[in-house]
Protein backbone atom coordinates (compact mmCIF):
# COMPACT_ATOMS: atom_id res chain seq x y z
CA UNK A 1 0.00 0.00 0.00
CA UNK A 2 1.54 3.28 -1.13
CA UNK A 3 1.08 6.33 1.08
CA UNK A 4 1.13 9.97 0.02
CA UNK A 5 4.09 11.85 1.49
CA UNK A 6 1.86 13.83 3.87
CA UNK A 7 0.84 10.60 5.65
CA UNK A 8 4.23 8.93 5.76
CA UNK A 9 5.24 10.47 9.11
CA UNK A 10 2.27 8.63 10.63
CA UNK A 11 3.73 5.34 9.37
CA UNK A 12 7.18 5.81 10.83
CA UNK A 13 8.31 7.60 7.68
CA UNK A 14 7.62 4.61 5.43
CA UNK A 15 6.24 5.27 1.95
CA UNK A 16 5.04 1.69 1.47
CA UNK A 17 3.27 -0.62 3.88
CA UNK A 18 2.84 -4.29 3.17
CA UNK A 19 0.74 -7.04 4.67
CA UNK A 20 1.30 -10.78 4.38
CA UNK A 21 -1.49 -12.53 2.49
CA UNK A 22 -1.99 -16.19 1.72
CA UNK A 23 -4.91 -15.37 -0.55
CA UNK A 24 -7.02 -12.38 -1.60
CA UNK A 25 -7.78 -9.69 0.96
CA UNK A 26 -10.31 -6.91 0.91
CA UNK A 27 -9.26 -3.28 1.01
CA UNK A 28 -10.78 -3.09 4.49
CA UNK A 29 -8.80 -6.03 5.83
CA UNK A 30 -5.66 -4.73 4.16
CA UNK A 31 -6.22 -1.39 5.89
CA UNK A 32 -6.77 -3.22 9.18
CA UNK A 33 -3.49 -5.07 8.70
CA UNK A 34 -1.29 -2.18 7.64
CA UNK A 35 -2.66 0.43 10.06
CA UNK A 36 -2.85 -1.90 13.06
CA UNK A 37 0.48 -0.60 14.28
CA UNK A 38 -0.28 2.95 13.20
CA UNK A 39 -3.67 3.83 14.71
CA UNK A 40 -3.40 7.56 13.96
CA UNK A 41 -2.82 6.75 10.30
CA UNK A 42 -5.86 4.46 10.45
CA UNK A 43 -8.02 7.30 11.78
CA UNK A 44 -6.87 9.63 9.00
CA UNK A 45 -8.16 7.19 6.38
CA UNK A 46 -11.36 5.88 7.98
CA UNK A 47 -13.73 7.31 10.57
CA UNK A 48 -14.76 5.42 13.69
CA UNK A 49 -17.58 3.65 11.87
CA UNK A 50 -15.00 2.16 9.51
CA UNK A 51 -16.11 4.29 6.55
CA UNK A 52 -13.51 5.63 4.18
CA UNK A 53 -13.21 9.40 4.66
CA UNK A 54 -14.96 11.32 1.93
CA UNK A 55 -11.90 12.89 0.34
CA UNK A 56 -9.59 9.91 0.67
CA UNK A 57 -9.32 7.90 -2.52
CA UNK A 58 -7.95 4.38 -2.71
CA UNK A 59 -6.95 2.87 -6.03
CA UNK A 60 -6.52 -0.82 -6.74
CA UNK A 61 -4.72 -1.38 -10.00
CA UNK A 62 -5.64 2.10 -11.13
CA UNK A 63 -9.34 1.91 -10.27
CA UNK A 64 -10.84 3.97 -7.46
CA UNK A 65 -12.47 1.56 -5.04
CA UNK A 66 -15.73 3.54 -4.85
CA UNK A 67 -16.26 2.51 -8.48
CA UNK A 68 -15.54 -1.10 -7.59
CA UNK A 69 -16.86 -2.61 -4.36
CA UNK A 70 -15.72 0.05 -1.92
CA UNK A 71 -13.79 -1.28 1.02
CA UNK A 72 -14.95 -4.79 0.09
CA UNK A 73 -12.95 -4.61 -3.14
CA UNK A 74 -10.61 -7.57 -3.41
CA UNK A 75 -6.88 -7.17 -3.41
CA UNK A 76 -4.83 -10.07 -4.76
CA UNK A 77 -1.42 -10.93 -3.33
CA UNK A 78 1.19 -8.72 -4.99
CA UNK A 79 -1.31 -6.10 -6.07
CA UNK A 80 -0.50 -2.46 -5.46
CA UNK A 81 -2.91 -0.24 -3.57
CA UNK A 82 -2.53 3.51 -3.82
CA UNK A 83 -3.86 6.10 -1.38
CA UNK A 84 -4.31 9.62 -2.74
CA UNK A 85 -6.10 12.59 -1.25
CA UNK A 86 -8.71 13.95 -3.63
CA UNK A 87 -8.76 17.50 -4.87
CA UNK A 88 -10.85 19.33 -2.30
CA UNK A 89 -11.04 22.51 -0.32
CA UNK A 90 -10.16 26.08 -1.16
CA UNK B 1 14.80 35.52 42.65
CA UNK B 2 13.30 36.46 45.98
CA UNK B 3 12.88 40.12 45.19
CA UNK B 4 11.48 39.66 41.71
CA UNK B 5 7.84 40.29 41.15
CA UNK B 6 5.94 37.33 39.76
CA UNK B 7 6.25 37.48 36.01
CA UNK B 8 2.97 37.69 34.20
CA UNK B 9 2.61 37.02 30.53
CA UNK B 10 -0.15 36.27 28.12
CA UNK B 11 -0.87 33.72 25.45
CA UNK B 12 -3.26 34.21 22.57
CA UNK B 13 -4.39 31.34 20.35
CA UNK B 14 -6.01 31.98 16.98
CA UNK B 15 -7.72 29.09 15.23
CA UNK B 16 -8.42 29.65 11.55
CA UNK B 17 -9.73 27.81 8.55
CA UNK B 18 -6.16 26.88 7.59
CA UNK B 19 -4.27 26.44 10.81
CA UNK B 20 -3.45 27.73 14.26
CA UNK B 21 -1.38 30.72 15.26
CA UNK B 22 -0.09 31.26 18.79
CA UNK B 23 1.18 34.51 20.25
CA UNK B 24 2.74 35.50 23.54
CA UNK B 25 3.08 38.91 25.10
CA UNK B 26 4.37 40.51 28.27
CA UNK B 27 2.13 43.56 28.06
CA UNK B 28 -0.81 42.63 25.78
CA UNK B 29 0.43 45.28 23.35
CA UNK B 30 3.30 43.61 21.50
CA UNK B 31 2.75 40.00 20.50
CA UNK B 32 5.24 37.46 19.31
CA UNK B 33 3.71 34.91 16.93
CA UNK B 34 4.37 31.31 16.01
CA UNK B 35 2.59 29.36 13.31
CA UNK B 36 0.88 28.21 11.35
CA UNK B 37 0.56 25.05 13.35
CA UNK B 38 -1.59 22.36 11.65
CA UNK B 39 -1.33 24.15 8.30
CA UNK B 40 -4.29 23.40 6.02
CA UNK B 41 -6.42 22.04 8.85
CA UNK B 42 -9.18 24.13 10.34
CA UNK B 43 -9.07 24.82 14.08
CA UNK B 44 -12.67 25.39 15.19
CA UNK B 45 -12.04 24.96 18.92
CA UNK B 46 -9.30 25.82 21.40
CA UNK B 47 -8.93 25.68 25.16
CA UNK B 48 -6.05 27.02 27.20
CA UNK B 49 -6.13 25.09 30.46
CA UNK B 50 -3.99 26.72 33.14
CA UNK B 51 -5.14 24.50 36.00
CA UNK B 52 -3.00 21.96 37.78
CA UNK B 53 0.22 23.97 37.54
CA UNK B 54 0.68 23.63 33.80
CA UNK B 55 -0.49 25.33 30.64
CA UNK B 56 -2.12 22.88 28.28
CA UNK B 57 -3.39 24.10 24.95
CA UNK B 58 -6.00 21.78 23.47
CA UNK B 59 -7.25 22.17 19.92
CA UNK B 60 -9.94 20.63 17.83
CA UNK B 61 -8.35 20.01 14.43
CA UNK B 62 -10.20 19.13 11.26
CA UNK B 63 -8.78 18.33 7.88
CA UNK B 64 -11.09 18.11 4.89
CA UNK B 65 -9.16 15.03 3.87
CA UNK B 66 -8.07 13.35 7.07
CA UNK B 67 -10.96 14.13 9.40
CA UNK B 68 -11.22 15.58 12.90
CA UNK B 69 -9.03 15.00 15.92
CA UNK B 70 -7.99 16.62 19.20
CA UNK B 71 -4.37 17.51 19.93
CA UNK B 72 -2.72 19.09 22.94
CA UNK B 73 0.51 20.85 23.76
CA UNK B 74 2.05 21.41 27.19
CA UNK B 75 4.87 23.62 25.86
CA UNK B 76 2.99 26.46 24.18
CA UNK B 77 2.91 24.75 20.81
CA UNK B 78 6.53 23.62 20.53
CA UNK B 79 5.31 20.02 20.37
CA UNK B 80 1.85 18.49 19.99
CA UNK B 81 0.45 15.16 21.10
CA UNK B 82 -2.52 13.23 19.82
CA UNK B 83 -3.85 10.18 21.65
CA UNK B 84 -3.39 7.20 19.35
CA UNK B 85 -7.00 6.07 19.46
CA UNK B 86 -8.34 9.62 19.28
CA UNK B 87 -9.55 11.76 22.17
CA UNK B 88 -13.12 12.03 20.88
CA UNK B 89 -14.55 9.12 18.92
CA UNK B 90 -18.08 7.77 18.98
CA UNK B 91 -18.66 4.35 20.52
CA UNK B 92 -19.34 1.67 17.91
CA UNK B 93 -22.97 1.14 18.97
CA UNK B 94 -23.90 4.72 18.04
CA UNK B 95 -22.97 4.22 14.39
CA UNK B 96 -21.88 7.85 14.39
CA UNK B 97 -18.64 9.55 13.48
CA UNK B 98 -17.30 12.87 14.73
CA UNK B 99 -17.41 15.56 12.09
CA UNK B 100 -16.00 18.55 13.98
CA UNK B 101 -15.07 19.49 17.55
CA UNK B 102 -16.87 22.79 18.20
CA UNK B 103 -16.02 23.43 21.81
CA UNK B 104 -13.41 22.47 24.40
CA UNK B 105 -14.27 23.74 27.87
CA UNK B 106 -12.05 23.24 30.91
CA UNK B 107 -14.22 22.84 34.00
CA UNK B 108 -13.76 24.78 37.25
CA UNK B 109 -10.46 25.26 39.08
CA UNK B 110 -11.77 22.92 41.77
CA UNK B 111 -12.13 20.09 39.25
CA UNK B 112 -8.71 19.92 37.58
CA UNK B 113 -8.50 17.38 34.81
CA UNK B 114 -12.17 17.70 33.94
CA UNK B 115 -12.68 19.02 30.43
CA UNK B 116 -15.92 19.13 28.49
CA UNK B 117 -16.35 19.16 24.73
CA UNK B 118 -19.16 19.85 22.30
CA UNK B 119 -19.17 18.32 18.87
CA UNK B 120 -20.93 17.76 15.59
CA UNK B 121 -23.10 15.73 15.27
CA UNK B 122 -24.82 17.25 18.31
CA UNK B 123 -23.05 15.70 21.26
CA UNK B 124 -21.43 16.55 24.58
CA UNK B 125 -18.33 14.83 25.91
CA UNK B 126 -16.43 14.80 29.19
CA UNK B 127 -12.83 14.04 29.99
CA UNK B 128 -11.38 13.46 33.44
CA UNK B 129 -7.76 13.18 32.28
CA UNK B 130 -7.08 16.69 31.08
CA UNK B 131 -8.60 16.26 27.64
CA UNK B 132 -6.77 13.17 26.43
CA UNK B 133 -9.81 10.88 26.39
CA UNK B 134 -13.44 11.94 26.38
CA UNK B 135 -16.58 9.98 27.06
CA UNK B 136 -19.82 10.53 25.20
CA UNK B 137 -22.62 12.00 27.30
CA UNK B 138 -25.28 9.33 26.84
CA UNK B 139 -28.10 11.32 28.38
CA UNK B 140 -27.91 13.88 25.62
CA UNK B 141 -27.04 11.40 22.87
CA UNK B 142 -30.10 9.29 23.66
CA UNK B 143 -32.38 12.30 24.23
CA UNK B 144 -35.87 11.79 22.77
CA UNK B 145 -35.71 15.20 21.07
CA UNK B 146 -32.69 14.24 18.98
CA UNK B 147 -34.58 13.50 15.80
CA UNK B 148 -36.14 16.97 15.93
CA UNK B 149 -32.90 18.89 16.36
CA UNK B 150 -31.70 20.61 13.22
CA UNK B 151 -28.59 21.98 11.63
CA UNK B 152 -27.57 25.59 11.43
CA UNK B 153 -25.64 26.76 8.40
CA UNK B 154 -22.35 25.68 9.97
CA UNK B 155 -23.58 22.21 10.91
CA UNK B 156 -25.50 20.59 13.77
CA UNK B 157 -23.46 20.92 16.92
CA UNK B 158 -23.41 21.47 20.64
CA UNK B 159 -21.27 24.58 20.75
CA UNK B 160 -21.69 26.10 24.22
CA UNK B 161 -21.12 24.45 27.59
CA UNK B 162 -21.48 26.23 30.93
CA UNK B 163 -20.93 24.33 34.17
CA UNK B 164 -21.94 25.85 37.51
CA UNK B 165 -19.28 26.29 40.20
CA UNK B 166 -20.72 23.38 42.20
CA UNK B 167 -20.81 21.21 39.09
CA UNK B 168 -24.44 20.21 39.45
CA UNK B 169 -25.96 22.51 36.85
CA UNK B 170 -24.82 22.25 33.25
CA UNK B 171 -26.25 24.43 30.50
CA UNK B 172 -25.49 23.70 26.89
CA UNK B 173 -26.59 25.38 23.68
CA UNK B 174 -26.95 23.75 20.30
CA UNK B 175 -27.75 24.95 16.83
CA UNK B 176 -30.46 24.19 16.26
CA UNK B 177 -32.23 22.97 19.36
CA UNK B 178 -31.54 25.79 21.78
CA UNK B 179 -30.56 25.64 25.43
CA UNK B 180 -30.68 22.37 27.35
CA UNK B 181 -30.08 22.15 31.07
CA UNK B 182 -29.00 19.40 33.39
CA UNK B 183 -29.47 19.63 37.14
CA UNK B 184 -27.62 16.41 37.86
CA UNK B 185 -24.19 17.15 36.47
CA UNK B 186 -25.03 16.08 32.95
CA UNK B 187 -26.97 12.85 33.47
CA UNK B 188 -30.35 14.08 32.23
CA UNK B 189 -31.31 17.07 30.09
CA UNK B 190 -34.35 19.29 29.62
CA UNK B 191 -34.85 22.17 27.16
CA UNK B 192 -34.90 25.63 28.74
CA UNK B 193 -35.83 28.19 26.09
CA UNK B 194 -38.86 30.01 27.48
CA UNK B 195 -38.73 33.55 26.16
CA UNK B 196 -36.20 32.89 23.39
CA UNK B 197 -37.66 33.52 19.95
CA UNK B 198 -37.52 31.06 17.09
CA UNK B 199 -39.14 33.43 14.60
CA UNK B 200 -38.06 31.16 11.74
CA UNK B 201 -40.33 28.32 12.92
CA UNK B 202 -44.10 27.93 12.46
CA UNK B 203 -44.49 28.28 16.24
CA UNK B 204 -42.11 31.11 17.17
CA UNK B 205 -42.10 30.08 20.84
CA UNK B 206 -41.41 26.36 20.87
CA UNK B 207 -40.11 24.41 23.84
CA UNK B 208 -36.96 23.74 21.84
CA UNK B 209 -35.67 24.25 18.32
CA UNK B 210 -34.21 27.72 18.84
CA UNK B 211 -30.97 28.70 17.19
CA UNK B 212 -29.10 29.99 20.22
CA UNK B 213 -25.68 31.06 18.97
CA UNK B 214 -23.80 31.34 22.26
CA UNK B 215 -24.41 31.31 26.01
CA UNK B 216 -22.15 32.47 28.84
CA UNK B 217 -22.53 32.59 32.61
CA UNK B 218 -22.37 35.71 34.72
CA UNK B 219 -19.16 35.69 36.71
CA UNK B 220 -20.72 36.36 40.09
CA UNK B 221 -24.48 35.83 40.09
CA UNK B 222 -25.57 32.24 40.51
CA UNK B 223 -28.21 31.21 38.00
CA UNK B 224 -27.62 34.16 35.66
CA UNK B 225 -26.68 33.48 32.06
CA UNK B 226 -26.63 35.52 28.88
CA UNK B 227 -27.51 34.34 25.36
CA UNK B 228 -26.85 35.67 21.89
CA UNK B 229 -29.60 34.19 19.79
CA UNK B 230 -30.26 34.05 16.06
CA UNK B 231 -31.89 37.48 16.45
CA UNK B 232 -32.29 38.28 20.11
CA UNK B 233 -30.04 38.91 23.10
CA UNK B 234 -31.30 37.50 26.40
CA UNK B 235 -30.60 37.06 30.08
CA UNK B 236 -31.89 34.55 32.56
CA UNK B 237 -31.66 34.96 36.32
CA UNK B 238 -33.13 31.58 37.19
CA UNK B 239 -30.94 29.03 35.43
CA UNK B 240 -32.85 29.27 32.19
CA UNK B 241 -36.39 28.96 33.50
CA UNK B 242 -37.17 32.34 31.92
CA UNK B 243 -35.21 34.34 29.37
CA UNK B 244 -35.79 38.09 28.97
CA UNK B 245 -34.62 40.36 26.20
CA UNK B 246 -31.68 42.64 26.92
CA UNK B 247 -31.30 43.74 23.30
CA UNK B 248 -32.51 47.29 23.85
CA UNK B 249 -29.68 49.73 23.31
CA UNK B 250 -27.83 47.51 20.84
CA UNK B 251 -27.66 48.53 17.16
CA UNK B 252 -28.79 45.02 16.18
CA UNK B 253 -29.87 41.88 17.98
CA UNK B 254 -28.14 39.46 15.61
CA UNK B 255 -24.65 38.14 16.18
CA UNK B 256 -22.72 35.13 17.38
CA UNK B 257 -20.52 36.24 20.27
CA UNK B 258 -21.38 36.27 23.97
CA UNK B 259 -18.57 36.88 26.46
CA UNK B 260 -18.75 37.45 30.19
CA UNK B 261 -16.27 38.96 32.61
CA UNK B 262 -14.05 36.54 34.51
CA UNK B 263 -14.97 38.07 37.90
CA UNK B 264 -17.31 41.05 37.74
CA UNK B 265 -21.06 40.77 38.06
CA UNK B 266 -23.17 42.09 35.23
CA UNK B 267 -20.45 42.57 32.61
CA UNK B 268 -20.81 40.98 29.18
CA UNK B 269 -19.72 41.72 25.62
CA UNK B 270 -21.41 41.13 22.25
CA UNK B 271 -20.41 41.90 18.67
CA UNK B 272 -23.62 42.82 16.84
CA UNK B 273 -24.19 41.99 13.19
CA UNK B 274 -26.95 43.66 11.25
CA UNK B 275 -29.23 40.72 10.54
CA UNK B 276 -29.61 37.10 9.56
CA UNK B 277 -29.87 38.16 5.93
CA UNK B 278 -27.10 40.77 6.24
CA UNK B 279 -24.27 39.30 8.27
CA UNK B 280 -22.08 42.36 8.48
CA UNK B 281 -21.49 44.88 11.26
CA UNK B 282 -24.33 47.45 11.20
CA UNK B 283 -23.50 50.10 8.56
CA UNK B 284 -20.22 48.26 7.94
CA UNK B 285 -18.83 49.71 11.16
CA UNK B 286 -17.38 47.11 13.49
CA UNK B 287 -17.99 47.65 17.20
CA UNK B 288 -18.03 45.62 20.37
CA UNK B 289 -20.76 46.44 22.88
CA UNK B 290 -20.35 45.97 26.61
CA UNK B 291 -22.86 46.02 29.38
CA UNK B 292 -21.87 46.53 33.00
CA UNK B 293 -25.39 46.25 34.36
CA UNK B 294 -26.43 42.83 33.10
CA UNK B 295 -27.91 44.13 29.87
CA UNK B 296 -29.72 47.20 31.20
CA UNK B 297 -27.51 49.48 29.10
CA UNK B 298 -24.84 48.92 26.47
CA UNK B 299 -21.72 50.91 25.66
CA UNK B 300 -20.38 51.01 22.10
CA UNK B 301 -16.64 50.23 21.96
CA UNK B 302 -14.88 50.90 18.67
CA UNK B 303 -11.70 52.80 19.52
CA UNK B 304 -8.92 51.23 17.50
CA UNK B 305 -11.25 49.27 15.24
CA UNK B 306 -11.21 49.95 11.48
CA UNK B 307 -13.45 52.54 9.83
CA UNK B 308 -15.19 49.85 7.87
CA UNK B 309 -15.45 46.10 8.17
CA UNK B 310 -17.68 43.76 6.21
CA UNK B 311 -16.63 40.48 7.75
CA UNK B 312 -18.54 38.77 10.51
CA UNK B 313 -17.22 37.53 13.86
CA UNK B 314 -18.05 33.90 14.59
CA UNK B 315 -19.32 32.54 17.90
CA UNK B 316 -16.01 31.29 19.25
CA UNK B 317 -13.80 33.84 17.53
CA UNK B 318 -13.81 35.93 20.71
CA UNK B 319 -12.45 35.52 24.20
CA UNK B 320 -11.57 37.25 27.43
CA UNK B 321 -8.53 36.67 29.60
CA UNK B 322 -8.52 36.67 33.40
CA UNK B 323 -6.19 39.63 33.98
CA UNK B 324 -7.16 42.83 35.77
CA UNK B 325 -8.42 44.68 33.82
CA UNK B 326 -9.67 41.84 31.64
CA UNK B 327 -8.44 41.54 28.08
CA UNK B 328 -10.91 41.16 25.22
CA UNK B 329 -9.90 39.51 21.94
CA UNK B 330 -11.72 38.73 18.72
CA UNK B 331 -11.09 37.87 15.09
CA UNK B 332 -13.03 38.27 11.88
CA UNK B 333 -13.72 36.03 8.94
CA UNK B 334 -11.42 38.39 7.08
CA UNK B 335 -8.50 37.18 9.15
CA UNK B 336 -7.96 40.21 11.35
CA UNK B 337 -7.54 39.84 15.12
CA UNK B 338 -8.03 42.67 17.60
CA UNK B 339 -7.00 42.77 21.24
CA UNK B 340 -7.93 45.06 24.10
CA UNK B 341 -6.08 45.19 27.40
CA UNK B 342 -8.74 47.40 28.99
CA UNK B 343 -12.01 45.49 28.72
CA UNK B 344 -12.74 46.79 25.24
CA UNK B 345 -12.18 50.52 25.76
CA UNK B 346 -9.37 50.48 23.20
CA UNK B 347 -8.46 47.85 20.66
CA UNK B 348 -5.27 47.18 18.76
CA UNK B 349 -4.95 45.10 15.61
CA UNK B 350 -2.60 42.25 16.48
CA UNK B 351 -2.86 40.12 13.33
CA UNK B 352 -4.27 40.57 9.86
CA UNK B 353 -4.60 38.75 6.55
CA UNK B 354 -4.92 35.38 8.26
CA UNK B 355 -7.44 32.82 6.97
CA UNK B 356 -11.00 33.10 8.38
CA UNK B 357 -10.76 33.23 12.16
CA UNK B 358 -12.89 30.45 13.71
CA UNK B 359 -11.75 30.48 17.33
CA UNK B 360 -9.80 32.79 19.62
CA UNK B 361 -8.71 32.07 23.19
CA UNK B 362 -6.44 33.97 25.54
CA UNK B 363 -5.00 33.29 28.96
CA UNK B 364 -2.72 34.71 31.59
CA UNK B 365 0.42 32.76 32.37
CA UNK B 366 2.17 33.44 35.61
CA UNK B 367 5.40 32.40 37.29
CA UNK B 368 6.95 29.21 35.99
CA UNK B 369 4.37 28.74 33.26
CA UNK B 370 5.19 32.18 31.87
CA UNK B 371 8.88 31.39 31.56
CA UNK B 372 8.09 28.15 29.78
CA UNK B 373 9.59 26.08 32.60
Amino acid sequence: MLLPSILQPLAGGRPVLTAPAAGPLTVASLLDAVTGGYPVLGRRLRDETGALRRFVNIYVDGDEVRRLHGLDTEVAPGQEVLIIQSVAGG
Amino acid sequence: MGCMATAESFVLAIGTKKGLWLATSQDRQQWSFSGPHFLMSEIPSIAIDTRDGRTRIMVGVRSEHWGPTVAHSDDLGATWSEPEQGAITFPVDTGAAVERIWQIYPDAESRPGVVWAGAEPISVWKSTDGGEHFELNRGLWDHPHRSEWGAGYGGAAAHSIVVSPAGDKVHIAMSTGGVYRSLDGGTSWEPRNKGISAYFMPDPNPEFGQCVHKIAADAAVDGRLYAQNHHGVYRTDDNGENWNSIAEGLPADFGFVMLTHPRREGTAWVVPLKADGERIPPDGKLAVHRTDDAGGTWKRLDTGLPGHEYNSVLRDAASVDTAEPAGVYFGTRGGTVFASADEGETFREVASHLPDVLCVRAAVLSGAAASGA
